[in-house]
């Protein structure tokens, strides 16, 4: 079957998930956002990439680093940026997010960077846009429900190759909330098509999903057995928003068995690195003494991302 | 058509340039044959300035029909661009739509006091009013449009002019 997100010619049409995405598109869009972390350093810190069009970022779930990243990034392209309050927009008053999209489209828009609480909105939103002939206008999933956080799952790839280079020589553990993490799933999906020889998830038996293993990964329930000798440590953020019911006794509890304090960091490689995808929750997944020691590269992660949506938005200028 | 020699093109070139250098002058190679000639130059030349080199994949305006395929480098301009005397250097110049795009990348930079553009070859069938300040061969006759003439260079570093047709 043809991938939806990519043009007959093998080209980023749009991006969804990360999930089957050809390696070889992954390892473009990471070299072609480079150069762009280059632009920060200029005066004017401006491309002319994405002049005259219009990038509109639809969030329906609360977002600060992720949207205002993108906003930054299709500004640094020239592109005019729309963001829509969607708390305050007509969606409140009973519009479908389909005669939404099509009100934007009758605004001009070119490309949609969506958040969604849920899953396969983007998709749907693509699909549609496919079916009314539209097909010039990309979508970009800034996060939908559970599924998946494609540009984040990017932005960590950068990262990592950023400071361990070879991704065929590593290992990396996955720790946390991994039930309702779409961030967790991207970053799996990446790691795995990249080429990471091993791949771990370290959480409670209730934040993972049944059929994790399924994914290529090795479970562990215990983190200290799970750090030992790990390169590469992505936490995830515990997602008490998404939690119905019980999974966890207290985040007390959790951080004494799930938070990455120094001695637990001390399992792992001398020299590995720690990941987070914010916002924290300092004292409950991290502590603060690792979020903000020698190991962790979470700000790093923020600047990255940056270069990276720049890279995904020129790409999909570029093939549609 | 015969192509001339590329080392004797440098000298050329260099000996051009040599009466205008000032302390303050800086090269910039435009990616790919740009730079090779720019390294060239600032060796002959003794250049103090280090060497900058911009990749226009960016600034292009055809962007839209051929996307971003080429593998795009990272410009680099280690030294500050306002009010300097700056040599731009391509390897060959043709329609000149490169050299605009290298200028709008340059002022991105800073405004610098002036900008002179050095290549090694001009092929002429210009498209915008741009010419070289510094040119050390003039193709005599044009060649076919969906030609390709570039720079080359070998794994012992040798240059070479070639061209490719379509």
């Amino acid at each position: 079957m043809l991938n939806p997100q990519l043009t007959k010619d093998g080209r980023l049409r749009h991006l969804i998930t990360l999930d089957g995405l050809p390696k070889a598109i992954l390892t473009e869009i990471l070299d072609i956002a480079a150069p762009f972390t280059e632009v920060a350093e200029r005066e004017v810190k401006k491309l002319p990439l994405l002049r005259g069009k219009s990038v509109f970022n639809v969030f329906f779930e609360n977002s600060t680093r992720t949207r205002t990243t993108f906003e930054i990034a299709a500004k640094r392209l020239s592109a005019d940026v729309i963001n829509l309050n969607v708390a305050t927009s007509s969606t409140n008053k009973g519009e479908t997010l389909l005669d939404t999209v099509d009100n934007l489209c009758a605004m001009g828009a070119d490309m949609f960077v969506m958040r969604h609480a849920s899953s396969g909105a983007p998709y749907l939103l693509a699909q549609h846009l496919r079916n009314t002939g539209r097909d010039h206008i990309s979508v970009v999933n800034a996060g939908d429900g559970r599924h998946a956080h494609p540009t984040q799952g990017l932005l960590d790839m950068y990262t990592i190759r950023h400071y361990k280079q070879d991704f065929t020589r590593l290992t990396v553990a996955v720790v946390g909330d991994v039930l309702h993490s779409r961030v967790a799933r991207s970053e799996i999906a990446a790691l795995t098509t990249l080429g990471v020889p091993e791949v771990r998830v370290i959480g409670p038996k209730t934040l993972l999903p049944t059929d994790v293993e399924r994914m290529g990964v090795r479970v562990f329930h215990d983190m200290e057995e799970g750090l030992k000798g790990v390169d590469v440590v992505m936490m995830l953020r515990l997602q008490n928003e998404r939690m119905q019911g019980a999974l966890l006794p207290s985040s007390q509890e959790y951080f004494k068995c799930y938070g990455l304090t120094e001695e637990k960091l001390a399992l792992a490689a001398k020299d590995a690195i720690v990941l987070h995808p914010g916002p924290m929750n300092r004292g409950v997944e991290i502590d603060s003494a690792v979020a903000d020691g020698a190991n962790a590269v979470i700000l790093p992660q923020v600047t990255f991302g940056i270069a990276v949506r720049m890279a995904v938005m020129s790409m999909l200028a570029a093939g549609n | 058509m015969t192509l001339p020699e590329v080392k004797q093109l440098l000298n050329t070139l260099a000996e051009q340039i040599r009466p205008q250098l000032t302390p303050d002058t800086a090269l910039v190679g435009i990616h790919t044959g740009g730079v090779w000639v720019a390294e060239r130059l600032h060796t002959l030349l003794g250049v103090s300035q280090p060497l900058g080199s911009i990749d226009v994949a960016f600034y292009r305006d055809d962007y839209n029909s051929r996307g971003l395929h080429a593998r795009p480098q990272r410009s680099g301009i280690p030294f500050d661009v306002a009010d300097r005397h700056i040599i731009l250097v391509d390897d060959v110049l043709y329609s000149g739509r490169t050299t605009r795009a290298a200028l709008n990348e340059l002022f991105d930079y800073g405004r610098p006091a002036r900008v002179d553009l050095a290549v090694l070859v001009d092929r002429g069938e210009r498209q915008l009013p741009i010419a070289a300040r510094f040119c050390a061969h003039t193709l005599s006759e044009a060649l076919p449009a969906d030609s390709k003439l570039a720079l080359q260079r070998d794994d012992h570093g040798n240059l070479s002019l070639e061209v490719k047709s379509a």
